[in-house]
């Protein structure tokens, strides 16, 4: 008998990845105002695998956690409606950095003692793809990043990855830490029923101090620029005139 | 300034991503390199020759086979703890292991970045590259991955650096390596490609590819895809261009039934030529094209193949 998992799913808020972002002008960051905000696909997905596993018998229950403002309380009852059993908000209006949200989630994972954290791989506002990784190293476990399969064996987990040349599985003991990639899963809509059980959920709220880690940041942004824009060429008739093009204009081909 | 570059290699072939990142690191000062695999001497013989390599260190074990992030990280942490910089290029290798050594350095890093301003101060790509964030470390060490294509290869050969070999730091346990199916090509990789072709959900099925195979023979391009081509099935998922796949900027792109998503072009919109072929003139790529052709592809690709 093979004993059912706890399982910590952590989840961050950021812009919705349909919105088309903005720089201030003053060139100090992304405009956030007035700029609509959900829950980072690659967490969407940590979500979706922890609540199939637990349909699958294989999870007792699933902890969702979030390192951020208080609307990230919104974050995390879309989790909850998707199927998690409890949350955590560790709340800070600081925009923590990987290392922080690592040591953060760390303290918790030693409060909780989970036999699996999983998150997205990276969230698509720093895009730093650092936060699971750390967390694995801080705590000593191992870690399978970039998920598009996972299967429970015995005591162990085999964890399927996307690397650049293909696709590689690992044999993970337990406890451990799992990155999302995109082919994972794809995340459920949370139904109207499930979204109001969720407001009756426990979501508790606690703040970096109460769990000994300092938030402040390492990296100075001195600022943020638009890419340099890329001017639209021209409209070629035919593929002869585009082969012509590519050997004399732009001279690529010979 | 001492840095410290972790070598990307397969055990047999450096690959080109290592001298994109030696760019970088040659910038910040003297570098050594790591090459850690299994019977990859050969590697470390191809790094030493890299000109302005200060010296090659080689830890062969059978630990470091498949590159496995818990054990690479402790072997780089503790070499790591004696330079100013350690770098490693943006690979999938390097994304897993770097960010377990800056946690256990206690260090911040900094991921993918596309410039060097200073020691302490780089640009690097933030919202899928639609930003770009020029940021200052205050940590001691610097530990950073290298978005490839944001720097020219280094020449691959000049150097006569020494080789010298340094112990293993064994075997965590942790993880165990169970078995890896790779794409089996005979292009080159995508990110090592001077030209691309890739093809998007206009592909309609991977049978199609074919059509796109057929003109990347005659140009000895890459093969890719979009996202949507890879979320349909036609192509498996390293072919994936974008965002959330791999980011390459060869001399000719040409993308073929890809509508343009921003998930796309933050994958190759820095392609010295780019080339669209869609049969919807509104299609956003022809927004970046150099070159664009409104066309049926199961008509364009055929002539192309022929006339090339």
């Amino acid at each position: 008998m093979v004993p059912s998992m706890k399982i910590i799913v952590a989840v961050k808020r950021v812009v919705d990845f349909n919105v088309k972002v903005r720089v201030k002008a003053d060139q100090s960051g992304i405009e956030l105002a007035n700029v609509k905000m959900s829950m980072n696909p690659f967490c969407e997905i940590a979500v979706e695998e922890a609540v199939r596993l637990k349909e699958k018998g294989l999870a007792k229950e699933i902890i969702v956690v979030s390192i951020g403002p208080q609307q990230a309380q919104e974050t995390l009852r879309t989790a909850l409606a998707m199927g998690a059993d409890r949350a955590i908000l560790v709340q800070t209006d600081v925009a923590a950095e990987p290392l922080a949200v690592a040591k953060a989630l760390k303290a918790l994972v030693q409060k909780e003692t989970p036999d699996l954290v999983i998150l997205g791989k990276q969230s698509i506002d720093g895009d730093n793809n650092q936060t699971g990784q750390m967390l694995s190293a801080l705590l000593g476990w191992g870690q399978a990043t970039f998920a598009s399969k996972i299967e429970k064996d015995g005591g162990k987990l085999n964890v399927t990855r996307e690397i650049d040349g293909g696709l590689e599985t690992l044999s993970l003991r337990l406890p451990c830490i799992v990155t999302t990639d995109l082919r994972l899963n794809e995340p459920r809509y949370a139904s109207l029923p499930n979204i109001m059980k969720a407001k009756q959920k426990p979501l508790a709220t606690m703040t970096p101090a109460d769990l000994g880690v300092d938030v402040t940041p390492r990296i100075t942004t001195l600022k943020v620029t638009e890419p340099a824009s890329r001017k639209s060429g021209i409209k070629v008739k035919d593929v002869a005139e585009l082969v012509a093009k590519l050997k004399t204009e732009a001279k690529v081909i010979s | 300034m001492t840095v410290l570059l972790i070598a990307e290699h397969d055990n047999t072939h450096l690959k080109p991503a290592t001298l994109s990142a030696f760019t970088a690191a040659h910038k910040l000062g003297d570098v050594d390199i790591l090459v850690a695999g299994q019977g990859c001497a050969a590697v470390a013989a191809a790094a030493a020759k890299i000109p302005g390599v200060k010296k090659v260190l080689l830890a062969d074990d059978a630990a470091y086979q498949h590159f496995l992030a818990e054990n690479l990280a402790a072997l780089v942490t503790k070499l790591g703890a004696n330079y100013t910089h350690i770098l490693a290029p943006s690979t999938t290798t390097g994304k897993n292991m770097l960010p377990r050594v800056a946690a256990l350095l206690d260090m911040q890093m900094i991921s993918d970045v596309s410039a060097v301003i200073s020691a302490d101060t780089f640009v690097r790509p933030i919202y899928a590259g639609n930003a770009f964030a020029t940021v200052q470390s205050k940590d001691k060490i610097k530990v950073m991955t290298i978005r490839t294509t944001a720097f020219d290869p280094s020449p691959a050969i000049g150097g006569t650096a020494a080789v010298e070999n340094i112990a293993s730091a064994g075997d965590s346990g942790l993880c165990t390596f169970v078995s890896q199916q790779l794409t089996v090509s005979v292009r080159p990789e995508l990110t090592a490609a001077r030209v691309i072709i890739s093809g998007g959900r206009g592909m309609g099925s991977g049978e199609n590819f074919k059509l796109i195979d057929a003109v990347a023979d005659k140009l000895g391009a890459a093969v890719g895809a979009s996202r949507a081509a890879v979320d349909a099935g036609f192509v498996p998922n390293d072919y994936q261009v974008g965002q959330t796949g791999k980011v390459v900027a060869p001399e000719l792109y040409i993308a073929v039934g890809i509508s343009g998503a921003i998930q796309h072009l933050a994958g190759m919109k820095d392609s010295k030529v780019i080339v669209a072929i869609n049969k919807d003139p509104e299609a956003p790529i022809f927004q970046i094209a150099d070159y664009g052709l409104v066309q049926d592809l199961f008509q364009a690709l055929p002539e192309l193949a022929k006339a090339l």
